[in-house]
């Protein structure tokens, strides 16, 4: 069942504006001299509001673990602000920041590197709150380890275990105890299911819903299975090369998707019906992903862009609001929306009308154009291309 | 469903396994020998030179300095068990009352020297950056030096005698461990329960104490074990060269030194037992080391 909705009208916890992270590439032994950076991030902006979830989507190497890292501030960001509850937090130092950890806190992608294998579980969920002083008496925070361990629905006598003793998902659960361990109001799930067999991501995402409503968390869930994001996120956020392309209410993402690449992105999610799938019509993207130390100039996704024009080569398109609550960066899509089937990149607008989809040369095109193969990184089937 | 099914049988399992964590001491200490039967030996080994270096006194059947004029140079014995040097003092008296200078300097040299390469080797890792950078170079130049010129120049500059020695064989053992040390915490800092730990806001020394030491005790304890094996030969080595401990100190290098070269076909015992007494604790020592690392590892410990 879909999450509930949060009141439109609650104020933004985290606001984010402009966000930038390089990172530099330095050559030299003792004085490193900089030849050039790594556009991780490249000017994010997107806001969250209390109490809501925010899915972060994208290929590997887009950026999104980069962004949840900097509002985490494991990194500093290169410029930009992170506003959580209007104070800046991305130049935060000291003891503003130690206060602030308490609030931003994140569940990893991987349950087995994430804990340290030297400490029992209780020992790794009590530390944060011996860390900062919130419970000085050993009884008692004993008792609030248990708490946390049957909150995230395990017997509290794991405390005793260590976390190779555990399964992947039972560890997945300690992961998200000792994030509850502080309290905190926002929770980063930096591909928090990604690394669980199928029928224990839904245990845990059901459990991350849960925890929301309870203790009224607000979420950015980083993730790239689209079927997860639509299941819990409220909102989503597409990301390419360091930006955001596209982000809307997730229904009207999912149903009426925008951007050239985010509709490429959907239309490579295989129908469970091999029937549908069969018939279905594919214009694949061309080439690779550029990299990010050179992108393309202008419109970062214009060497790929199938409606791109030589004004797209020029300025780099800034997110509008196409209709209320739905942002596109691009400037060749407009209104009117146009509901679009899952048939993969809308044809170039040279053509006054899109030719009728035809399924004999959808499926020639497919083939001459690529092979459809299971790609691990994304989770999902995904046309692998040949250069035409 | 699994996970449901999974936890309710977990009550059981967990108290076993708290159970066995719980165990007695000789219970334990039966277990380890059971799996570890050359760790065992390392640990008698240990223990016989640890047991004649703290007992000396009540052990050993002579004083290791007391000349007897009436027994030089004799062949093991009933009277004498390793015979006598050519001073006639009790060969196997000062064996055992060298273990203690051995132990003493082998010790000392790894524990202060361990413990400034791990802090600083993983400092360096940690905060990484030009401290890193500046560190590294600083530990190439005393690397550059090998052990015993080293240890050499510092007894030089410093003088003869058992501290200076401990001194002379620390400096040298710090670059090796904490080059050692590094490299591990490199690759754990990058793990996510370091970044876990930041974002929890522990303090830097939390992190490097409770997070990043132990994750690296393995490497480390390879290295420090085989510095106490070192550091009782370096500080043979010294001594057999006049530059260690200074006679009468009952020790292993000196014993080697002197009556033992000049008597070597006529009395071989006088260089062979003190030989074997080195030989025989380096190698104790090292694969203790070995055994000790496995059963710090809560992975391979037994469940």
């Amino acid at each position: 069942m879909k999450p509930a909705e949060p009141a439109a009208s609650s104020a933004p916890l985290l606001e984010v504006k402009g966000l930038r992270k390089h990172f530099p590439i330095s050559e030299g032994l003792l004085i490193g001299r900089k030849i050039g950076e790594v556009k991780a991030v490249d000017g994010v902006d997107f806001t969250i509001r209390r109490g809501e979830t925010l899915g972060l989507v994208g290929e590997s190497g887009c950026g999104k673990t980069t962004t949840g890292r900097c509002i985490l501030r494991l990194e500093r960001p290169t410029a930009g602000e992170i506003r959580y509850n209007g104070l800046d937090i991305a130049t935060l130092k000291g003891r503003p920041l130690l206060e602030l950890r308490r609030r931003i806190q994140v569940i990893f992608q991987d349950p087995y590197s994430s804990l340290n294998p030297r400490m029992k579980v209780g020992q790794i969920i009590a530390e944060p709150i011996r860390a900062h002083g919130i419970e000085r008496d050993r009884a008692r925070r004993a008792a609030r380890v248990h708490e946390l361990l049957s909150v995230c629905d395990l017997d509290p006598a794991f405390a005793d275990r260590y976390p190779h003793e555990m399964s992947g998902g039972q560890r997945q659960r300690v992961g998200i105890a000792r994030a509850l361990a502080l309290e905190p109001e926002f929770i980063v799930c930096d591909e928090a299911v990604s690394a669980l067999d199928v029928s224990i991501q839904a245990q845990i995402i059901n459990l991350l819903e849960d925890l929301r409503e309870r203790f009224h968390l607000t979420y950015l869930f980083i993730a790239h299975d689209l079927s997860v994001v639509r299941h819990i996120c409220h909102r989503v956020a597409v990301m390419y090369l360091g930006r955001i392309v596209e982000l809307a209410d997730c229904d009207q993402l999912f149903d009426n998707p925008q951007h050239p690449y985010t509709q490429a992105l959907l239309a490579a999610v295989p129908v469970p019906d091999p029937e549908v799938e069969r018939r279905r019509a594919f214009r694949p993207l061309v080439g690779e992903v550029p990299s990010t130390i050179n992108p393309p100039s202008g419109c970062t996704f214009h060497p790929r862009c199938p409606i791109a024009v030589s004004a797209c080569r020029q300025a780099r398109p800034e997110l509008r609001e196409l209709r209320p609550r739905h942002w596109v960066a691009c400037g060749q899509v407009d209104w009117p929306f146009e509901r679009h089937e899952f048939a993969g990149i809308r044809s170039p607008p040279k053509r006054a009308v899109p030719p009728p989809p035809n399924k004999e040369a959808g499926t020639q095109q497919h083939e001459q154009n690529g092979r459809i193969r299971w790609d691990r990184g994304l989770g999902c089937r995904r046309l692998v291309l040949l250069r035409r | 469903m699994t996970m449901i099914s999974q936890d309710a049988a977990a009550p059981l399992v967990a108290d076993e396994a708290g159970g066995l964590h719980r165990r007695s001491l000789p219970a334990r200490f039966l277990d380890f020998i059971r799996h570890q039967p050359l760790g065992t030996v390392g640990i008698v080994m240990v223990g016989i030179v640890l047991v004649a270096g703290i007992g000396a006194d009540w052990i050993a059947p002579y004083d290791p300095t007391a000349n007897d004029f009436a027994a030089m140079m004799q062949s093991p014995s009933w009277a004498h068990l390793l015979g006598t040097d050519q001073f006639g003092r009790d060969i196997l008296s000062r064996i055992i009352y060298g273990a203690r200078t051995a132990l003493i300097v082998g010790l000392s040299t790894a524990m202060i020297g361990g413990a400034g390469g791990l802090l600083l080797g993983v400092a360096s890792a940690y905060f990484g950056g030009r401290l890193d950078l500046l560190v590294q170079r600083a530990l190439d130049v005393l690397m550059a030096f090998p052990l015993i010129i080293m240890a050499l120049a510092v007894v030089a500059a410093f003088g003869t005698g058992v501290r200076n020695v401990i001194i002379a064989l620390t400096i040298p053992l710090i670059p090796r461990c904490a080059r050692v040390v590094r490299s591990s915490a490199l690759a754990i800092r990058e793990v996510p329960y370091v970044d876990a730990a930041r974002a929890c806001g522990f303090s830097h020394s939390r992190i490097i104490l409770r997070h990043m030491v132990p994750n690296v005790v393995a490497p480390f304890l390879i290295v420090v074990t085989a510095a106490v094996g070192q550091a009782i030969l370096a500080e043979a080595a010294l001594s057999y060269l006049g530059l260690g401990v200074q006679e009468p100190v009952p020790d292993w290098g000196l014993m080697l030194q002197g009556g033992a070269e000049e008597y070597a076909v006529t009395a071989p015992w006088i260089a062979i037992f003190p030989g074997l007494a080195i030989m025989l604790a380096v190698f104790g020592v090292n694969i203790f080391g070995d055994a000790l690392r496995d059963a710090l590892d809560p992975k391979l410990r037994e469940r």
